[in-house]
């Protein structure tokens, strides 16, 4: 009687598991399998039939490039687990340093491997409020005071919510000068979470739809998005004093490149995205380029804003997980004691 | 049910058996082995302070507590459904029918996401409920609502043929002999469903202590006050804690574990009883 209930709840388990099927390209050694981010489909979508056509022009050669998106912890832990992609495009370097780290798939110098620290584009957080700014908030100050309610994702499973987190810690650390004063602030700031969505599109819908909260805080590419969902005009988006520079950076899966002799149009195809046509479509697609004379092409879309950058002002990513989003850390014990 | 009495009559036992426990190593026990051998690389003291972390213990009571409320609410009106589309016929039947299926079919996703736009503070029911000061979305109770919605189907299914089987005769001759609506209820009717009722109860839970996707979307998600056993899993793998999301992992397979063993104790011992006393 167990075993058969235990068996009949396994087939619902085995039934329910999400299999992610990425189409396996054994033949051709024309292919590449990029495997990305979440929130990076529609700018591949893009830049993928420009890099087929500048390879076809260069080479003379057919190329085809392959998709994966996820989040990005969980993608970097499908390439671990041995799904063979030829290059990574993350939002965020931890995710490609543990792939470093654990079965050195990718070179330790890979931030060397291309221009701006192999990081073709960045983006930054940024507030957006409803129309007219109705409480008045133009700072991080204004996000700590009490009765303000602000939308933000998840630190623990976002890397949009872990930006979100260390920008405020970042102005706080500043502003206050002590590490201290800046957990005050940050978990002031959190107390006035009410929601926390597992991602940034669901802090979006949050904040969009359910009419939740009095600011989102989010990446600046979120923005043109949501002009696009929900009307022009309803929105506004304001950038703090200070924000964090989330900087996308690249590599080359050399292991996998190496084995399936791809390697040669891995790099090109990284080059590609450092190119000026690349870096355009990047910037068409609200991204910041990290070409400075291609962001002042288009600097009515990206206002100046002052950030910091995690490796600069908090120490690097290495230091940042374990003082701030390990159990126990810096965050845990802001939420714990709001 | 037969149990001990038919042993070895029937022939095909040692192939049977030996397909039994192959297929359930494959597709079960090797799987399972793999969360405590994943678990076992940790030290008995960062294993300790996993699992007893003030969030994961937290979470244990929001899974459990709420999973075992949801399928007690559907115990009890998953039997009153079951009831009403196997006693009476009624214009639409069939579509209700075909409807209890609905929370097995659709992507969890989908429900949560549902449930959330008729739950929040805009949405249809949400805006009612507002102002008299009640909130679902975003709150233990919205992780409720969810767990209620998906284990549905799992009583009414499995109650639903016991009933059919359940002659109405026997509530004819109860009504006969001078029992009470009540009694014939309670006396004749729910002895005889119970194991299916429990096996019911049972199924649903188990479905809410791993649900994920539909909760997610309506928990809010709150450290120590929304947050589910299976997003603390999520969190430690996002963290490439391995070993940490398959140590909370074990702690709640041991525990349902635990309590389905326990629901299937007293199924039998009620399968028991019931058939001394008729």
């Amino acid at each position: 009687m167990l075993m058969r209930k235990l068996l009949g709840l396994t087939g619902l388990a085995a039934s329910s598991l999400l299999i992610l099927s990425v189409t396996a390209f054994a033949q051709a050694p024309q292919s590449l399998l990029n495997v990305s981010y979440d929130l990076s489909r529609e700018l591949y979508k893009d830049i993928n039939p420009a890099f087929v056509a500048h390879w076809k022009a260069k080479t003379g050669n057919a190329i085809a490039i392959n998709q994966s998106h996820g989040g990005s912890s969980k993608q970097a832990g499908s390439i671990i687990g041995g799904l063979e992609a030829d290059v990574v495009t993350m939002n965020q370097s931890p995710d490609i340093d543990i792939l470093v780290e654990r079965g050195g798939l990718v070179s330790k110098d890979w931030r060397k491997a291309f221009p701006f620290e192999a990081a073709p584009y960045s983006t930054t957080t940024v507030f957006i409020v409803r129309k007219g700014n109705p409480k008045g908030l133009k700072d991080w100050t204004d996000l700590a005071k009490p009765g303000i309610q602000v939308i933000v994702p998840n630190p623990k499973t976002s890397g949009n919510g872990r930006y979100t987190y260390l920008a405020a810690w970042g102005f706080a650390l500043k502003s206050s000068g002590s590490e201290a004063g800046a957990k005050d602030f940050v978990k002031k700031l959190f107390a006035n979470v009410p929601v926390l969505d597992g991602g940034g599109r669901g802090a979006t819908t949050t904040f969009a739809q359910r009419e939740i909260g009095d600011v989102l805080v989010t990446f600046e590419n979120e923005a043109p998005a949501l002009a696009k969902e929900f009307g022009e005009g309803k929105f506004e988006v304001i950038y703090p004093s200070l924000s964090v520079e989330a900087s996308a950076p690249v590599a080359i899966i050399e292991k996998v490149a190496d084995k399936r002799k791809s390697r040669d149009a891995a790099k090109a195809y990284l080059d590609f995205l450092f190119s000026a046509e690349g870096q355009e479509i990047i910037a068409k697609h609200n991204f910041r380029p990290s070409d400075p004379a291609i962001l002042a092409r288009f600097k009515d879309r990206f206002p100046p804003i002052k950030s910091f950058r995690v490796e600069d002002l908090l120490g690097g990513w290495e230091k940042v997980q374990t003082a701030h989003f390990a159990d126990g850390a810096n965050y845990d014990q802001i939420m714990a004691g709001r | 049910m037969a149990g001990h009495s038919s042993r070895k009559v029937l022939p095909g036992f040692d192939l049977t058996l030996g397909v039994t426990v192959v297929y359930l190593s494959l597709i079960v026990l090797i799987p399972l082995c793999a969360v405590f051998i994943k678990t076992a690389s940790l030290s008995l003291e960062q294993l300790w302070n996993t699992i007893s972390a003030p969030r994961a213990v937290a979470s244990y009571r929001l899974s459990f507590g709420t999973s075992l409320l949801a399928a007690a609410v559907n115990a009890v009106f998953g039997f009153i459904l079951a009831w009403v589309l196997v006693r009476y016929s009624f214009p639409g039947k069939k579509q209700v029918d075909a409807l209890i299926d609905l929370p097995f079919a659709l992507p969890t996703a989908v429900a949560g996401i549902a449930l959330t736009a008729i739950y929040a503070k805009n949405g249809w029911i949400g805006q009612h409920l507002e102002p008299l000061g009640i909130k679902i979305a975003f709150t233990p109770t919205g992780v409720l609502v969810a767990l209620i919605f998906i284990g549905l189907p799992f009583v009414v299914r499995t109650v639903q043929p016991v009933l059919e089987d359940l002659d109405a005769e026997y509530e004819e001759a109860a009504a006969s002999l001078g029992a009470t609506r009540w009694q014939t209820v309670t006396r004749v009717v729910l002895p005889a469903v119970l194991p299916a009722l429990t096996t019911g109860f049972a199924l649903a839970f188990a479905r809410g202590v791993g649900e994920y996707g539909s909760v997610i979307f309506i928990a809010g998600n709150m450290p120590l006050i929304s947050e589910i056993t299976p997003l603390i899993i999520i969190t430690k793998l996002e963290q490439y804690d391995y070993a940490g999301a398959t140590a909370i992992a074990a702690v709640m397979l041991v525990i349902s574990f635990a309590l389905l063993l326990i629901i299937n104790l007293l199924q039998a011992w009620s399968a028991r009883h019931g058939r001394r006393a008729t």
